[in-house]
């Protein structure tokens, strides 16, 4: 066991004790002990093995590690795991049913949104909060939305497309007036 | 990389959160959005032994003016929060322009207003928009609360004149003495990178003319900077061309910017007269609205 999270979870130092953490992530309630400094990033990754939570630069820059927390972006490395007890974190893992795709994941695939793909997940994440926010984005807004996520490859004209794709899909799903057709996708 | 150890508290009310910063005698720090501590705990920069998390407190997210027109930003307020705020551009046009460029749209779902403010980056927008806006923080201590001018709050880069025993709970903005009207300017290489220059201007008028003003400068210093010679000179007149121009030089020679892989000294102040030019151009007004 060389992972972080073993590190910081089985030593404790005797005067920083570890806290319990219970939080749902991807529609599942889970409860651990973690160490105080132990980041939300690191319980995504080697607490839950949910390795689709890319740490990129880990200096709140890159934006690779964005998840969605209570249904908004945030840089999970740039969080305490403690800080998630009571929330409600989505990786890209929880964005569809297994053997499913997201629109979004689905724009991606169409548009091909991505080369290397180490900036996806959190391009998708920071993309289907835009969408339940907006369902309708201009392509201006989408490269607004999407600036905290960087891609190395530079593809972003592709990820551009890819969620003007997505976008064009769920409004054709979604019933008038149904502000929860991005959610209705995902489950 | 993650931090050294420190014990975690969660406190839920405004007293029990500065009952532990009082028990912490100096080594503990408050963790409000994390989007600069937490890095700056990563790399070590910081070690604090007790991290108190403040956002557990209730009612803390608010922005909101008061009947009088005092503006009140409390402490879990997010830069998203007055991003997206409907119809803030007309009551905090200063505010309302600088709230989409903090940072990157990820940070600013989770960094504070006011945690900007204490951290007192010398890049950090905030403190310039709370200069130019005359605006205060208010510290809850032990022994009760203290308004703190934000001229007078930072006194360094990443220092403020905080007390370690107090919380920071809201920042205020004072009452306009006239039609308030501003913006805020930032130069940066790419989204969520630090400044290259930044400036925040807001003025009041009674009719025409300019009853108060205010010139902010981020990244241009060790700390921000309150271009005060250069406010004072426009306060009395119309906003002319001539009057801007003497604002704008006046607002270059109070910056102290250093020369760096993003620009030279002479290019940094270059870009602040500039900013300021343009900024309080546009608050020119035409023949008939000023009529």
């Amino acid at each position: 066991m060389t992972s972080l999270f073993a590190e910081v979870t089985s030593a404790p130092s005797n005067d920083v004790p570890v806290r319990r953490v219970s939080l749902r992530i991807n529609g599942e309630s889970r409860t651990v002990d973690v160490e105080p400094r132990l980041l939300l990033a690191h319980l995504i990754r080697q607490g839950f093995k949910l390795t689709g939570t890319h740490t990129g630069c880990d200096t709140t820059n890159c934006g690779a590690c964005t998840v969605l927390f209570d249904g908004s972006p945030v840089k999970s490395c740039t969080m305490l795991a403690v800080q998630a007890d009571g929330h409600e974190v989505i990786t890209v893992e929880g964005l569809a049913a297994p053997n499913e795709l997201h629109a979004v994941q689905e724009g991606f695939k169409e548009e091909h949104g991505l080369q290397c793909g180490f900036c996806t997940p959190g391009m998708m994440l920071s993309a289907t909060a835009l969408l339940d926010e907006n369902p309708d984005p201009t392509e201006d807004e989408i490269r607004w939305a999407l600036s905290g996520n960087l891609c190395r490859c530079t593809g972003y004209q592709n990820i551009v497309k890819a969620v003007l794709w997505a976008a064009e899909k769920l409004r054709a799903q979604a019933p008038p007036n149904d502000a929860d057709s991005a959610e209705g996708e995902a489950s | 990389m993650y931090p050294s150890r420190f014990s975690y508290e969660a406190p839920t009310s405004i007293d029990e959160a500065v009952e532990l910063l009082r028990l912490g005698a100096g080594e503990a720090k408050v963790l409000a959005g994390g989007q600069s501590l937490l890095p700056m705990m990563k790399l070590r920069f910081a070690s604090p032994g007790t991290l108190i998390d403040i956002n557990n407190i209730p009612d803390l997210a608010y922005h909101r003016a008061d009947a009088d027109g005092t503006y009140r930003i409390g402490a879990l307020c997010r830069h998203a929060h007055l991003e997206k705020a409907n119809g803030l551009a007309e009551i905090q046009p200063t505010i309302a322009a600088a709230a989409p460029l903090v940072a990157d749209p990820i940070v600013r779902t989770r960094g504070t207003f006011v945690g900007s403010v204490c951290h007192a980056d010398p890049q950090g927008d905030w403190a310039s928009v709370m200069i130019a806006l005359g605006g205060s923080v208010v510290a809850q201590g032990p022994d009760g609360s203290r308004s703190i001018p934000v001229s007078d709050f930072v006194s360094g880069p990443f220092q403020t004149v905080l007390g370690f025993d107090e919380l920071a709970i809201e920042a205020v903005v004072p009452a306009p003495v006239g039609d308030r009207a501003g913006g805020y300017l930032k130069l940066e290489r790419r989204v969520g990178d630090f400044a290259t220059a930044g400036v925040a201007v807001s003025i009041e008028r009674s009719g025409s003319s300019v009853a108060r003003a205010g010139i902010g400068l981020t990244g241009v210093g060790s700390s921000t900077i309150d271009a005060s010679d250069a406010a004072a000179s426009l306060v009395g007149g119309n906003l002319t061309d001539d009057e801007i121009a003497r604002a704008a030089e006046l607002a270059a020679s109070a910056s102290r910017p250093r020369s760096d892989h993003r620009g030279s000294a002479d290019y940094k102040r270059h870009i602040v007269a500039t900013f300021v030019t343009r900024l309080l151009s546009n608050l020119q007004l035409t023949n008939q609205e000023a009529a």
